[in-house]
């Protein structure tokens, strides 16, 4: 009994450090490598280098060719030189990278697969991934799993003594498995033998695949990822992967003998307790350095701005955080100077899921922790639907695919020689409009009595809509100097052929477009019993101010509008002049990105420009519709003057907050709770997916083959690839968030500790925090759980 | 239009644009899309215009040799073309897909580490293809087809720094050289049949054929089912239809023409073009249509359970495949043709457009969610009886691993208990003791001659696949490889009519081969550790190292790059129509040779790179 809960809490902690993926049809982001975000930053790292092999760091002569570039600075060399003891300046530039590391994991069975002489893995694989993914899939197979509503194992067992062909090739193994009673301890011990190599052993086998064990240790949590729930349970992979094993070895060796037999030497598994090496360790001054002198280029600018507000406010626009709104807004505001942004996350503080019409399925618009209450449905006349019949599974039948061949063949050849030649809107094309019907109605207010029969609120209440719309109002200081016209933007992003579509959209609203989220707020602001019920708690929003609903498509570089018929007349002409505003900045944002697009003339006339980088939304050949968060590094939690007209390079996320009504931090503290596992999660799979797109990104997604809609691999028998692919990370450059609140230090961090898990991320650094105190005008760090001066930021900022 | 200008522009064209794209720099992707896109743009206006032309003339086929390149009393190995409706249509497709491809990857590829190198090889393949479907004669094919089978290696071992692309593409190639046995057999047994060299035209002149046929039977069959065997290889068909998925290993666009398309439909080429020779052949005929059929039925099941798009498509392209290898055999040309371009350009387009099936089928699970929980009939639970079966692609997989490839493995290891040393010197000693016997071929008793040859290619046979399964040393296996075609070269020079020169023919590109490669390992040996215990991945320190390797490798295994692809040809000349046996250890050791030096190759230079101070992939991705 004891060996048992032993294995069960061995699995439960092996399975902490896969990789937390889901499936494709919800991409969040995380930090790829959570398990280690109880240790300092730089000890996580060292510790999953040594663990696992990973690349947890830029190389070498990497960092060194940036210092040559001037990408890395003598001064914050020299500063974060003198925080690291017992290495040597000459080594920064001498010390010649290792060339052949061996992680801890992996070891073990690797003395063993020099004995056996065979590659184990190599054989096993294949078919288990194959059974694993052919039970797990959610629409591909033409014939699927015969699940019969059982279990893996269950299923498993039902299908072998049913069918014609055995999973396995011998008799001992197959006998093991149809016995419900031979557990997975008694698989270890017919394989391992020494119980205290069991634990060696299983790490080694699951991270030799450590995608497909990462997807079903998430699915055996939470079955309701999947569309079509499948019951797994992580241990019985386990089982069947060593059953597997058994079987190749008995054909392989007569009757396998124990790999405890080998005398093979174990490794200690504890990431508490590793020592650096001065590879490591070089390199953490190297990215400490490299850091900097980022951080201090944009510290020193916030620095040197003047921090005014506007005199007279013109429109107000309000934005999601995402880093890729902060060029939009700079482009409206520098082509109009009334203009006033803010910045808040994407969902607009509301929690729902939303059902679209015609289906029977939700979709959370939530972030992703978040566990609704709420439903907003979809009420429309026409269904969105496009057939494609390439993708139909009639055409791999025999005799319909013999007809089709012959005839649809050649319609094909011309569909293939029109989406290349010229390129245009298709039915492959995923487009964030399609999230929601524009001329649809949406059940944002709520009637008594309607709750769906599992107990979900269809709609808001006024008391609670009022909750929604003043919260939101209040964490952004919106308070007071309200414009006739508020535009609530949502995003959504545009492309073609993109498996990673879902990590395009808004990460507040789980990786979807915001369009519902922002047409919901705006019909709630605009409610005359909301406006009233505000009122009662002091917010005043005088009656002649009018919400509208935007979706900004960061691909396309386009705005859409929502109800604009509810628009009142007098407000039309503002309308018109903004529409125009927009639209210009969107010009001009397409031309700022397509600085980065290698392929597109920057330089050409603005039109075409716009209309070759909306081309790429469309082009299956196109692996970049976008850049998306690549290049991210800060994120900026304060008033709009405090970085308005800096050129932040679409690096930031700016979320408005007044420090003026929040004297104790508590909106800040709510603020700052979603900041570091959001933005924080963003930037460090970014940083991870970059610094080794081999084993903690995705690879090149050229390759990349689409298994069971679950995830990509590369060919047909590859483990599952979990991260970013590269193309979507090669332009990152990796740095650590860097938040910059715009409140008094001591007030930041009792914010952050108000939440244990808020300050783990700050106080282990695995994202930066300086405060800037408004009115003593002066930055501190955060560093080693205790605010600093910041060094250079002698001179104060001038006041405003 | 004159019939050469056309036929030299086609196949010039990619020719010179694959030699001007070898010295283009790495970093200029546009040049090297554009040269391989205008030439196939230009390959595609060029038959189309010709088409016309040819249409207008009468649509008769013409048939032009090109040139002699080894001639000698009863031997002419000479470079034939011939074009007819076949020829045009193949090369159409093959124009217009390689066309829109490349436009396409010209995009997709961008800022891909490999951008040069994979244009490089699409030109290369480009060659091998358009050789193959204008050639006249059947050496002229096997040019093609060798160069078919090294693009296809370097394609889907794009990703060569991680390990399943490039155990797949050597996989995909063991089952390519399978099906060379059966070109090579099939040229040395046509050359008895006729007693010379022929043309595929004169191949179908139905008088004489039929007066040979008549003769020989018995070897129309052999030669017919060689041919099966060359174009089930290619093409997929059972029992070899396991590697398609596995080719899937490259970027989708390559995956999807090459094996969407062009390459899996030589296959059905090679028997179009062969057909007048085996269509009165009932015997054939049926086995061809049961072999198709078998082919459709399985793949077809075996396509159903596939949960990868990629996979799924491959397996309902060898189906339909499969069903076009019956209409071959009935004789329904026009209809095969019409089927073979229908299915590329399908098949090509699903290819393309798999990553969007992510979005396409989620948006549609959205509304319209079926989920079986209805009750089974007994017929589906019947059918379910199957899956497991099917998941496992009814073994085909394993069955080429433990019919052919493990005994192999236990032939070349069982010598495992003699030192390589003690084994080298027997081998030299072997090999001297046959040119005594050469030099005193006079005394011998013909008892004794005439055993002599199968001896001879029996001990070479051994030494190839000792060097195929040689785990160890790399130098060792090279040599063994060279001193393989040694005991050929020696195995025939007992065969009557035996000049000489041959052996200058044969061996002197494979020697030049081997020393040049000898010489690189040496050298590389004194700063890395190199072994064919593991794949390596050196290239990634040594790429021109790797490269010029490559060239070696191919020398080594008679790739037309030097005169041992003649003499390859040219020594099977001498093997009569009764030493069978001879023959067929004679092919089989060209073909394991090819195998061995491959993996050298891949071994030493390709995989995960073994010095882990960069970004490595893990093995299973």
């Amino acid at each position: 009994m004891n060996e048992n809960q032993n294995l069960a809490q061995l699995i439960h902690e092996l399975a902490h450090y896969l990789p937390s993926q889901a499936p494709l049809k919800d991409f969040i982001h995380h930090n790829t490598l959570h398990a280690f975000q109880q240790l300092p930053f730089h000890k996580g790292l060292h510790a999953a280098q040594q663990l696992f092999g990973y690349q947890t760091y830029l190389t070498l002569d990497d960092y060194r060719q940036r210092y040559e570039n001037g990408e890395i600075s003598e001064a914050s060399l020299a500063l974060a030189f003198k925080k690291q003891d017992d290495v040597s300046m000459n080594q920064l530039f001498s010390l010649e990278a290792t060339s052949q590391l061996q992680s801890k994991v992996g070891s073990y069975r690797l003395q063993w697969k020099k004995k056996l002489g065979f590659d184990l893995d190599a054989r096993v694989h294949p078919l288990l991934f194959r059974i694993v993914n052919s039970f797990l899939d959610q629409g591909i197979a033409i014939w699927r799993f015969p699940t019969n509503g059982l279990p893996f194992l269950a299923a498993l067992r039902q299908m072998e003594s049913e069918n014609t062909a055995s999973i396995f090739t011998g008799e001992r193994a197959r006998n093991c498995f149809l016995n419900p009673a031979f557990k997975l301890i008694d698989a270890l011990d017919l394989l391992v033998g020494d119980q205290s190599a069991y634990e060696n052993y299983l790490y080694d086998q699951q991270f030799a695949h450590p995608g497909y064990s990462g997807m079903i240790a998430q699915i055996a949590n939470r079955p309701s990822l999947l569309v079509l729930e499948r019951a797994i349970a992580f241990e019985d992979f386990l089982l069947l992967e060593c059953l597997l094993e058994i079987d190749t070895l008995d054909q392989h060796h007569g009757n396998w003998i124990p790999s405890s037999k080998f005398g093979l030497e174990t490794y200690q598994f504890d990431p508490n307790n590793l020592l650096s090496t001065t590879e490591q360790k070089l390199k953490a001054i190297w990215q400490d350095a490299y850091e900097w002198t980022y951080y201090n280029q944009v510290l020193e600018s916030l620095q040197q701005k003047e921090n005014h507000e506007l005199l007279e406010v013109g429109s107000i626009g309000i934005f999601c955080i995402d880093d890729r709104e902060c060029s939009i807004r700079r482009h409206i505001e520098r082509l109009d100077p009334s203009f006033l942004s803010f910045g808040t996350p994407g969902h607009f503080n509301i929690e729902t899921y939303f059902q679209p019409f015609g289906s029977s399925q939700r979709t959370k618009i939530c972030p992703a922790p978040v566990q609704p209450t709420h439903l907003i449905i979809e009420h429309s006349v026409a269904q969105k639907k496009d057939k494609e019949w390439h993708f139909d599974a009639r055409s791999h039948g025999l005799i319909v695919g013999w007809v089709l061949t012959h005839t649809y063949g050649f319609w094909s050849a011309l569909k293939l020689a029109l989406s290349i030649l010229w390129p245009s809107k298709n039915t492959m094309a995923v487009s964030s409009k399609q999230h929601m019907d524009a001329e649809a109605m949406l059940s944002v207010e709520h009637m008594p009595g309607q709750f769906t029969p599992d107990g979900l609120q269809i709609g808001f209440t006024v008391a609670q809509m009022t909750q929604i719309v003043g919260g939101m109002l209040k964490s952004i200081g919106l308070q007071k100097g309200f414009s006739s016209l508020i535009y609530i933007v949502a995003h959504g992003s545009s492309s073609a052929n993109n498996t990673h579509y879902a990590g395009y959209d808004c990460g507040a609203c789980s990786g979807r477009p915001g369009s519902v989220n922002a047409r919901a707020f705006a019909q709630m602001a605009n409610h005359q019993l909301v406006r009233r019920a505000l009122r009662e708690t002091g917010l005043y929003i005088p009656d002649h101010v009018h919400f509208v609903a935007v979706l900004q498509d960061t691909a396309m570089d386009e705005f859409s509008y929502f109800d604009i018929q509810q628009i009142p007349m007098d407000l039309m002409t503002v309308f018109e002049k903004d529409r125009a505003l927009f639209s210009k900045a969107c010009e001009q944002n397409a031309i700022e990105r397509s600085k980065k697009f290698a392929t597109v003339n920057s330089l050409a006339n603005p039109r075409s420009v716009h209309k070759k980088v909306q081309l790429r939304t469309v082009s299956l050949f196109e692996p970049r519709p976008e850049l998306n968060h690549a290049t991210n590094a800060l994120c900026i939690v304060g008033r709009r003057q405090f970085s308005r007209d800096v050129f932040l390079d679409r690096r930031a996320f700016l979320n408005s907050y007044d420090y003026r009504v929040d004297p104790t931090g508590e909106a800040l503290s709510g603020i700052l709770n979603a900041v570091a596992p959001v933005c924080g999660g963003i930037n460090l799979e970014y940083y991870f997916s970059r610094v080794d797109n081999e084993q903690l990104g995705a690879g090149s997604k050229l390759p990349h083959n689409v298994m069971g809609l679950l995830g990509v691999a590369n060919g047909v028998d590859g483990d599952l690839r979990t991260g970013l692919p590269s193309q979507m990370i090669e332009l990152h450059d990796p740095y650590r968030l860097l938040v910059i609140v715009e409140q008094k230090p001591q007030v930041v961090y009792e914010a952050i500790t108000r939440n244990p898990n808020t300050f783990e991320w700050f106080a282990n650094e695995w994202v930066r925090l300086v405060a800037y105190d408004p009115e003593a005008h002066y930055f501190s760090v955060f560093e080693q759980g205790a605010f600093e001066p910041y060094a250079s930021s002698v001179t104060s900022k001038r006041a405003s | 239009m004159n019939i050469t200008y056309f036929v030299h522009g086609y196949l010039g064209l990619p020719i010179a644009s694959f030699l001007i794209s070898l010295f283009l720099p790495v970093k200029k992707e546009g040049a090297l899309s554009v040269l391989s896109y205008s030439t196939a743009f230009l390959q595609l206006l060029l038959v189309c215009l010709f088409t016309g032309f040819w249409i207008f003339q009468g649509a008769e086929p013409i048939q032009f040799k090109e040139i002699s390149v080894y001639r000698s009393e009863n031997y002419d190995f000479f470079i034939d073309f011939l074009v007819d409706k076949l020829t045009l249509t193949y090369a159409f497709l093959g124009a217009a897909l390689t066309f829109l491809i490349t436009i396409y990857s010209r995009y997709y590829l961008h800022r891909e580490a490999g951008y040069k190198r994979f244009f490089n090889t699409i030109l290369f393949f480009n060659i091998g293809y358009s050789t193959i479907i204008f050639s006249g004669n059947m050496e002229t094919l096997f040019i093609g087809w060798e160069i078919l089978g090294v693009s296809s290696f370097l394609l889907i071992a794009f990703y060569r720094e991680r390990l399943l692309p490039v155990k797949n593409a050597l996989k995909v190639f063991s089952v390519y050289r399978i099906g060379d046995i059966g070109v090579i057999l099939a040229m040395w047994l046509l050359h008895h049949f006729w007693h010379e060299n022929v043309t595929f035209l004169q191949m179908n002149q139905t008088v004489s054929l039929h007066e040979h046929l008549a003769q020989n039977s018995s070897v129309g069959l052999l030669i017919a089912t060689l041919f099966y065997i060359a174009a089930a290889a290619k093409s997929a068909q059972l029992p070899f239809s396991s590697w398609l998925p596995r080719a899937m290993e490259g970027p989708t666009p390559s995956s999807a023409i090459f094996y969407g398309s062009m390459s899996v439909h030589i296959g059905a080429f090679l028997l179009l073009r062969t057909l007048h020779f085996w269509e009165n052949q009932i015997y054939f005929k049926v086995g061809l249509v049961i072999a198709g059929l078998l082919t459709a039925l399985i793949s077809t099941v075996i396509s159903r359970v596939q949960s990868t798009i990629k996979s799924q498509i491959a397996y309902a392209s060898i189906a339909q495949i499969g069903l076009i290898f019956i209409e071959i055999a009935l004789g329904w040309e026009n209809v095969a043709l019409v089927h073979i371009v229908g299915n590329a350009f399908l098949r090509t387009y699903q290819l393309l457009i798999s990553p969007s099936i992510v979005s396409y089928k989620i948006r549609e699970q959205q509304y319209e969610l079926q989920e079986a929980v209805v009750q089974k009939s007994a017929f589906d639970r019947w059918v379910d009886r199957y899956y497991m079966l099917s998941l496992k692609e009814w073994n085909l997989d394993n069955a080429l691993f433990k019919w052919l490839w493990n005994p192999l493995k236990k032939i070349g290891r069982g010598w495992k208990v003699l030192n390589f040393r003690y084994i080298f010197w027997l081998k030299a000693f072997i090999l001297l003791f046959g040119l005594i016997l050469r030099a005193n071929e006079a005394l011998l008793p013909t008892e004794v001659k005439q055993r002599l040859p199968f001896f001879f290619a029996l001990w070479g046979f051994l030494m190839a696949v000792k060097a195929f399964t040689e785990r160890d040393s790399v130098r060792k296996s090279l040599t063994l490889v060279m001193l393989n075609h040694a005991s050929i070269s020696l195995a025939l020079s007992f065969n009557a009519h035996f000049d000489n020169a041959h052996h200058i023919w044969y061996l002197s590109g494979i020697l030049l081969a081997w020393a040049l490669g000898y010489w690189l390992l040496t050298r590389m040996r004194k700063t890395e550790w190199i072994s064919l215990d593991n794949f390596y991945g050196h290239i990634y320190e040594y790429p021109k190292t790797g490269f010029v390797f490559l060239l070696v490798c191919l020398g080594l295994s008679g790739f037309p790059i030097t005169p041992s692809f003649v003499g390859e040809d040219l020594i099977f000349s001498h093997i009569e129509l009764n030493q069978l046996g001879l023959a067929f250890f004679t092919a089989f050791s060209l073909v394991i040779n090819g195998l061995a030096t491959m993996r050298i190759y891949a071994r030493v230079f390709l995989g995960p790179h073994v010095k882990n101070y960069h970004q490595i992939a893990k093995r299973s991705s």
